[in-house]
């Protein structure tokens, strides 16, 4: 007789089962692609006047209800205050996404998500990544109510993107154990900041800590052409001993591994002074690097009306003010200081910056020394 | 049953896991082998494939492989010893204890990993560089950080060794108590048993472990990225850098070249393995 196992009663039943799961599982993510809005197509508005006006748009957009954003943190210039008031205002609630996540993760989701509802409506975005989504033809031409506003260099040729906010790389450092305070990047390679300096993470993927090394070439005879010695700069810098080459964040600062961080003003100001309060923030005087993130609108975002009220918003009076108040600098600073309806006490806030105006790099220029820095970083820095 | 249906019979349980891993391992891996050789437009091209294998990515797949060799014998002797003393120990909650505490030290990697040595001794004012101040040894008057390559090495240690532990400690219920009494009873030194019975016996397990830890080191990313944050050029945070950074845009596939570049390194450690393997239980068969 031929030995049989036999099988547990009840098998059949259960893979017929598993199999109408994933069949309803599949149905309800197709049913779910599909719903389609019945309201007139915003997607190709272009201003506040396709709406008939602010008013107009006001109701397409408090008729959608939501708006998904992405990759905004509440303590990153503020954004938890916006985020809060524009809600409060127009009733739309926000959906926020991957606070966390980069630049990159944005222009991911909005190809992965392409055409479902939880796809990115606005995205907030470095300069070289903006570029990169508009060649991909990811982002929807738009113009706020205060274009005229925005300086044209800050802004893309074909209405896609345009700059919001932007700061300056600042030294910050704890004054409980840091006795002489540091102003410039000449300072920082005394030996008595001896295992004290740290950036917020690999230049070659964080914004920031690639920042600082392009304000240390500033200071270190280089220019918006040349990195190459901001890299020399903080090679001498590990050798000597300063250097940290951990990520620098309001964590290792209180452990105490970084005394001294080089990041951008306004996150030092929001993230480490809250946690930190004897933490001081100066800009360098030799190495003076700002930089503007940019605004855009994806071009099928789910919530049309409600993307481009929100960018009105921002670009409103209540909303570049509210990004002053995370010590963040809007690009309509100069427009707010001259009609007099900037916020006088966080404008105080803000560290000084020393006199002369400063260059903006271009995303040519950015572009050029970011493959500097891949190629150049851990062969120099890593010694 | 027909020959047709015993096929199908025996072949089917093992249907759901490879299709598993087909869609999470098979598909990803052929999407990266294809797209290392894409432009960005889509066209064909070597020239992601040249770039990775020069200048700094270069150092990178040298460091990798540097870091997995080591992280490969070290611990691997390191493991087999400790096991030995486990297998061989009387106390049976210690044997316990340890073989839990290895499972719990195995996992316990990435950045929590990496924060625990900065703050052990990652400064000098942390926890462990002011006890051995305090005896006499100063770490940071000798420049001893560990932000550097010997750094990492030594924070991967502390998963890798508990994981050769955990591996190793079953090969040794196969090595019979019995052969060393009959080898020390035919007159074998201990030694002499080690070396014609005990380890050639084990050395299969051995190589397969160290197989393992040299894949488990070559892809670890987390706390190597948490301790250098890239200051030290290893292959899988260059690959994170071209993924998910904030800086490089558009030269994903420069990434995909690098991950093919791992799977050739991975599938020729493999094949070095299956040799060695055949050698190894040449005994077997």
């Amino acid at each position: 007789m031929r030995a049989h196992i036999r099988r547990r009663p009840g098998t059949r039943t259960a893979s017929a089962a598993t199999a109408l799961l994933c069949c309803a599982g599949v149905m309800s993510a197709a049913g779910t692609a599909s719903t389609a809005s019945a309201a007139p197509n915003y997607s190709t508005a272009t201003s506040a006047a396709a709406f008939g006006g602010m008013a107009g748009l006001i109701k397409a957009a408090q008729a959608e209800g939501t708006l998904n954003v992405i990759t905004l943190p509440d303590n990153w210039a503020n954004y938890g205050a916006i985020m809060k008031d524009f809600t409060a205002k127009y009733g739309i609630k926000i959906v926020s996404e991957n606070p966390d996540g980069s630049s990159q993760d944005e222009i991911n989701a909005m190809v992965q998500l392409k055409g479902q509802s939880r796809e990115p409506d606005v995205l907030d975005m470095g300069t070289p990544f903006a570029i990169k989504a508009d060649q991909m033809k990811l982002l929807a031409p738009y113009t706020v109510s205060t274009w005229g506003d925005i300086p044209a260099s800050a802004k893309a040729g074909d209405d896609t993107w345009w700059a919001d906010y932007g700061g300056y790389v600042a030294i910050g450092y704890n004054s409980a154990t840091v006795k002489t305070p540091p102003t410039s990047f000449k300072d920082l390679l005394n030996p008595m900041y001896k295992n004290m300096i740290g950036i917020n993470g690999n230049p070659t993927q964080a914004g920031a800590a690639f920042s600082a090394v392009f304000a240390a070439a500033l200071a270190s005879g280089g220019s918006l052409n040349n990195i190459m010695p901001g890299i020399t700069y903080f090679a001498k810098l590990k050798t000597e001993g300063n250097f940290v080459p951990t990520t620098a964040s309001a964590t290792t600062v209180e452990s105490g591994a970084t005394p001294i961080v080089l990041w951008w003003d306004y996150l030092q100001a929001s993230e480490i002074s809250a946690q930190v309060k004897t933490w001081k923030v100066v800009i360098p005087t030799d190495g003076v690097y700002a930089a503007y993130y940019d605004q855009a609108i994806s071009a099928d975002a789910p919530h049309p009306a409600a993307a481009r009220l929100w960018e009105e918003y921002l670009y409103s009076v209540a909303g570049q003010n509210l990004w002053l108040e995370g010590q963040a600098r809007p690009i309509e600073l100069p427009t707010l200081i001259k009609d007099g309806t900037v916020n006088e006490m966080a404008l105080k806030a803000l560290p000084p910056v020393p006199s002369g105006t400063v260059t903006l790099p271009t995303a040519v220029q950015v572009t050029a020394a970011e493959n500097v820095v891949a190629k150049e970083w851990s062969l120099k820095v890593g010694g | 049953m027909s020959t047709g249906a015993r096929v199908v019979k025996t072949w089917a349980p093992l249907v759901p896991f490879a299709a598993w891993m087909f869609v999470f391992l098979g598909i990803p891996t052929i999407a990266v082998c294809i797209g290392a050789f894409q432009k960005e437009s889509g066209g064909f091209t070597m020239s992601n494939v040249n770039q990775a294998t020069s200048g700094v990515y270069l150092v990178g797949f040298e460091n990798s492989l540097k870091l997995g060799i080591i992280e490969a014998i070290v611990p691997a002797i390191a493991g087999t010893f400790i096991a030995y003393a486990i297998h061989t120990s009387r106390g049976s909650l210690l044997r316990r204890s340890l073989v839990t505490l290895s499972g719990v030290f195995a996992n316990f990697g990435g950045v929590p990993l990496a924060f625990l040595f900065i703050a052990a001794i990652g400064g000098e004012t942390a926890l462990v560089s002011n006890w051995l101040r305090d005896i006499g040894i100063d770490l940071y008057a000798h420049n001893i950080t560990i932000y550097t390559f010997g750094g990492v090495a030594l924070v991967y240690m502390y998963f890798q060794i508990p994981l050769m532990v955990l591996v190793i400690l079953p090969a040794f219920e196969g090595l019979k108590n019995s052969w060393h009494e009959a080898a020390e009873g035919l007159g074998a030194r201990s030694w002499e048993y080690w070396r014609y019975v005990g380890v050639p016996v084990l050395m299969p397990s051995i190589l397969g472990s160290a197989l393992l830890l040299f894949g488990s080191s070559l892809s670890a990313y987390a706390t190597a990225e948490a301790l250098t944050a890239g200051s030290i050029a290893l292959t899988p945070i260059q690959i994170g850098s071209f993924l998910n950074g904030n800086v490089l845009a558009g030269q994903e596939n420069i990434g995909k070249a690098l991950a093919l570049g791992l799977v050739v390194i991975i599938a020729v450690t493999m094949t070095l393995y299956v040799v060695l393997q055949r050698r190894a239980s040449r005994w077997l068969r």
